[in-house]
């Protein structure tokens, strides 16, 4: 790892000149440090951050380009391609016989440099672990052999060019550094532009986002008709082409398994936070809050796994054939009422908690004055209180809903893969999560429809949670002024 | 004077009317309700919990079966020169096997190859292993203890029963008459199954061999990746948001930015990983590093996943520190920038930590942007050989190891799923036990 080396090293000469910069202008004002304008400390950091950041940035830009370079420098080399698709492909051989030849000089297996290629290169690659996609060609071979000596090159430019830049940052930190010299608001400046740096990463993950989502589509909708997307009916992919994919199944799968989940989850929820709130002892509520509280704290693949092993076929024995019930309702375990139910029981905690703190924000004296005209407890918080909280427990379910509705593992392995349109909640169905789930894993191919549907899929989920969550923080927050 | 008339009260206040006691019934029944829900709530954590180590403790234990296998040089020599050595191996162990039988006094008239089925398909590379390593035992009996079959293990454990097995062509009633003998006999047993904890995933015919000990270094390195690029993200982003930045207009984007992460579905994440790491990163720019299956790009996806969650808790904490410690620092000539990290980021460091551990915590349970980036599948075969291709060598995850079980048809993966479940859960709890120790012994409230 040469690059991994040249970092070290880097950070090492950026301690050393940490040290030489804090020594330099103690120097210049014979160890009197109260003659300088800052601390002795940031000088040396000053020198350390002109020595290293420069060269650091033309590290990671030299890593990023000189591959880019050296292929494009040697695909000319192969010849037996025969359009770009098989070069790019053969590009990949070069560079995976480049490695292996790599590896096995420095396991002292290659014997010594030849132009001509060994008869059994491809085993031999094989017992260094590297597998070549296609058997290797002479000019593959010469492509690869080229493509090592042009690294080998720019490996030593690339130490030699970062070392100078180091170097050179040096020289100019140690030449600007005097004792009149503000280090400290310059290091701080520095520092600032870190910390804006990193908060900034929220704005370019959501870009990275919004792109990563909107370019796939956009290329989705150049090879489907987006009108057939939104509208479809039906929805059976298949990768041999001529495949039909419409969202509405998928959209209503997503919406019926999410209604049964709220229909669970808010009453049950609301009921829990209005106790915990109002009626429970506080040595109650040390105990039932942790114990909701751990509801949430599991991870979905346990309620995944809990939906397709227990509750599964426990509903199946009570509603399907010959059950308890002995109604023919369900004829497999994964269906809608399934994911339901146990995205339902996810949720408890996450409506309750919400609704807890909303409650809990409604004025005393509202609660006092209806206790004071001698209305009962429960008729206080059903006509006063909970009126009061209400937007924000709208806000609190539109939030559970969009949780819902984003949910991935528990209908990846509870609800069925039939995409359908129907009432019956005891019949398979599926949403758009786990069509993503679908979509995308495997082998892909990223130019056909099939895979491609996906990100529009994604989009789809974006939006829809992303609208649910903004009008959602815009009630709570609406809601909260009024009180404040 | 006249005495003032004596009004007949209407209602009685030791006897309470018809609308009182209406209303007093319906104060009741709400607190039921109440009180149910709860009981509720609670009902469906302990089913869960039971479900849970019910179905899961099983998972950590395993059948194994005593045998006395002569490492016969010949058959060896043999195997080794064979195309198929493992099966050849698996023969020699079937000998073994029928030896043994006839040893104890079990009669049997069955072929040594169908005995065979009895045992792990994994055993012929059990004692090839061995056979190998150990030359100079050549010619010598060995005793080994090697692995029954998934089902003799189902068998042993009440969940393959006699009736099960007449339509299943890998095991006959007759076997498990054997299997009986042979347990009474102590030749066969459950043991604790070190393996299911340390050991790597197995294909889909040796439900037997699979453990989780792969995947739970591929989450290690994936909570090493968030831990060192999300803790130090998360607490400069926090600190500018909290302590410098002007009011403005980008600050509110990034604000209201920061809030809608936080509820971005975690699926779209796996998206980003895949269009932006995979097929960009590795792809278009050509960085080996990033490819399909890497913890390295978990992480990476994990962490823009936890960020949001880490400055959140961050700048609570931040703001928890009250601004006259500010203010001192400031009065006695601190710059702004010294007085955050020399005071106000010390006394925030508990709660940082605490939020930091939590998001960990979340992050080591997401599954779903895993499944996209490649880490499902049969992956997790080989633990990685070294601290370096641990990061960029395909891996799976604990989560995404138990879902990959759970897809799998063989109802043995099942008990494996939950086994790896316990595990999990294992790792959650000390995670959250740390951060509420944290919490209680450092966090000051002013």
């Amino acid at each position: 790892m040469p690059v991994l080396w040249l970092f070290v090293l880097l950070l090492v000469i950026a301690a050393v000149a940490f040290f030489a910069g804090r020594a330099t202008v103690l120097r210049t004002v014979k160890g009197k440090s109260r003659l300088l304008h800052s601390l002795p400390g940031f000088y040396g950091w000053y020198t350390s951050i002109l020595t290293f950041v420069p060269a650091f940035l033309v590290l990671i830009v030299w890593v990023i380009v000189q591959p880019l370079i050296i292929n494009h420098a040697v695909a000319p080399m192969i010849t037996s391609a025969q359009d770009d698709i098989q070069r790019s492909l053969m590009a990949d051989d070069v560079q995976n016989i480049a490695k292996g030849l790599d590896l096995m000089s420095a396991q002292g297996l290659l014997p010594q440099e030849t132009s001509a290629m060994p008869d059994d290169l491809r085993g031999m690659l094989g017992s260094v672990g590297v597998a070549l996609g296609s058997d290797p060609t002479e000019d593959k071979y010469a492509a690869a052999l080229e493509f090592r000596a042009l690294s080998r090159i720019g490996s030593i430019a690339l130490t030699a060019v970062v070392l100078m830049v180091a170097g050179a940052g040096f020289l100019i930190a140690r030449r600007q550094v005097t004792p009149t010299m503000m280090a400290r608001n310059k290091v701080e400046d520095f520092v600032r532009s870190l910390l804006i740096l990193s908060a900034s990463i929220a704005i370019l993950t959501t870009v990275g986002i919004v792109l990563s989502l909107v370019f796939s589509t956009i290329k989705f909708f150049g090879l489907y008709p987006a009108a057939d997307f939104f509208f479809g009916l039906t929805w059976s992919p298949s990768f041999q082409g001529e495949s039909e994919l419409g969202l509405l199944p998928l959209i209503w799968g997503t919406l019926f398994i999410s209604l049964i989940a709220l229909l669970v989850a808010v009453p049950i929820g609301l009921f829990a936070a209005v106790y915990l709130s109002e009626y429970a002892s506080s040595s109650m509520r040390a105990i039932a809050k942790p114990a909701l509280e751990v509801l949430a704290g599991i991870p979905t693949i346990v309620y995944g796994l809990f939906a397709l092993l227990t509750v599964g076929p426990l509903l199946r024995t009570l509603f399907g054939d010959g059950g308890t019930f002995g109604v023919n309702w369900m004829t497999s375990a994964d269906a809608a009422i399934t994911a339901g139910l146990v995205m339902g029981m996810m949720l408890i905690p996450f409506v309750s908690s919400l609704s807890d703190d909303i409650i809990n924000a409604v004025p005393q004296a509202m609660r006092d004055g209806s206790l004071g005209l001698g209305a009962t407890p429960s008729e206080t918080i059903r006509q006063v209180v909970l009126p009061a909280a209400l937007p924000g427990i709208v806000g609190a379910i539109l939030l559970a809903a969009s949780r819902a509705i984003g949910e991935t593992m528990i209908v990846v392995l509870g609800a069925g893969a039939a995409a359908q349109i129907s009432m019956n909640p005891f019949d398979a169905m599926t949403t758009v999560t786990t069509r993503i789930v679908a979509q995308l894993t495997g082998d892909l191919d990223f130019s056909s429809p099939t895979a491609l549907v996906a990100f529009a899929l994604g989009m789809t989920l974006f939006v829809i949670t992303l609208g649910l969550n903004v009008l959602a923080l815009f009630i709570v927050r609406k809601y909260q002024e009024q009180y404040e | 004077m006249t005495d003032a008339p004596v009004s007949k009260p209407k209602s009685s206040l030791l006897v309470q009317d018809a609308r009182t006691k209406r209303r007093n019934a319906s104060e009741a029944r709400f607190k039921i309700y109440g009180l149910a829900a709860i009981g509720i709530g609670c009902a469906f954590l302990l089913t869960l919990l039971t479900a849970i180590l019910f179905n899961g403790v099983p998972a950590f234990k395993q059948t194994f079966v005593t045998l006395s296998v002569t490492l016969d040089p010949a058959a060896i020599e043999d195997a080794e020169n064979s195309t198929l050595k493992t099966a050849k191996y698996k023969a020699m162990v079937s000998e073994a096997l029928l030896a043994e039988l006839t040893e104890v006094g079990i009669q049997t008239d069955m072929d040594p190859t169908k005995l065979g089925d009895m045992l792990s398909s994994a055993t012929g590379d059990q004692i090839r292993t061995y056979a190998l390593a150990h030359p100079e035992q050549m010619g010598q009996t060995v005793e080994f203890t090697v692995l029954g079959s998934s089902r003799v293990d189902g068998y042993m454990k009440g969940r393959v029963t006699r009736e099960a097995l007449a339509n299943d062509k890998n095991l006959d009633a007759e076997h498990l008459d054997i299997v009986d003998q042979l347990a009474a006999a102590g030749k066969l047993s459950l043991k604790f199954n070190p393996a299911f904890i340390f050991g790597s995933d197995a294909s889909e015919k040796r439900p037997e061999q699979a453990g989780l000990g792969v995947s739970v270094v591929g989450s290690f390195i994936m909570m090493l990746v968030v831990l060192f690029l999300s803790l130090p993200i998360g607490v400069a982003a926090s600190i500018y948001l909290e302590e410098f930045a002007p009011k403005s207009r980008l600050t509110d984007l990034i604000e209201v930015n920061i809030s809608n992460l936080a509820a971005v579905p975690s699926i779209v994440f796996g998206i980003l990983g895949v269009a932006v790491f995979i097929q960009f990163g590795g792809g278009s720019l050509g960085i080996d590093a990033l490819r399909k299956s890497a913890p390295l790009v978990g992480g990476l996806v994990l962490t823009l996943m936890t960020l949001p969650t880490i400055i959140i808790s961050t700048r609570a904490a931040l703001k928890a520190v009250p601004p006259s410690i500010r203010e001192a620092a400031l009065g006695v000539g601190a710059s702004r920038m010294q007085a955050v990290f020399h005071h106000v980021l010390p006394l925030a460091a508990p709660g940082i930590l605490t939020g930091t551990i939590i998001g960990l915590a979340q992050a080591l349970g997401e599954t779903a942007p895993l499944l996209l980036i490649g880490m499902v599948g049969f992956v997790a075969t080989n633990y990685p050989s070294g601290f370096f291709d641990a990061f960029t060598a395909p891996n799976s995850a604990m989560p995404a190891q138990i879902y990959e079980w759970a897809k799998r048809a063989d109802p043995a993966f099942y008990e494996r799923a939950w086994g790896g479940i316990i595990i999990l859960l294992v790792f959650l709890l000390a995670l959250n036990i740390i951060a509420v120790i944290l919490r209680s012994r450092f966090e000051r409230r002013w």
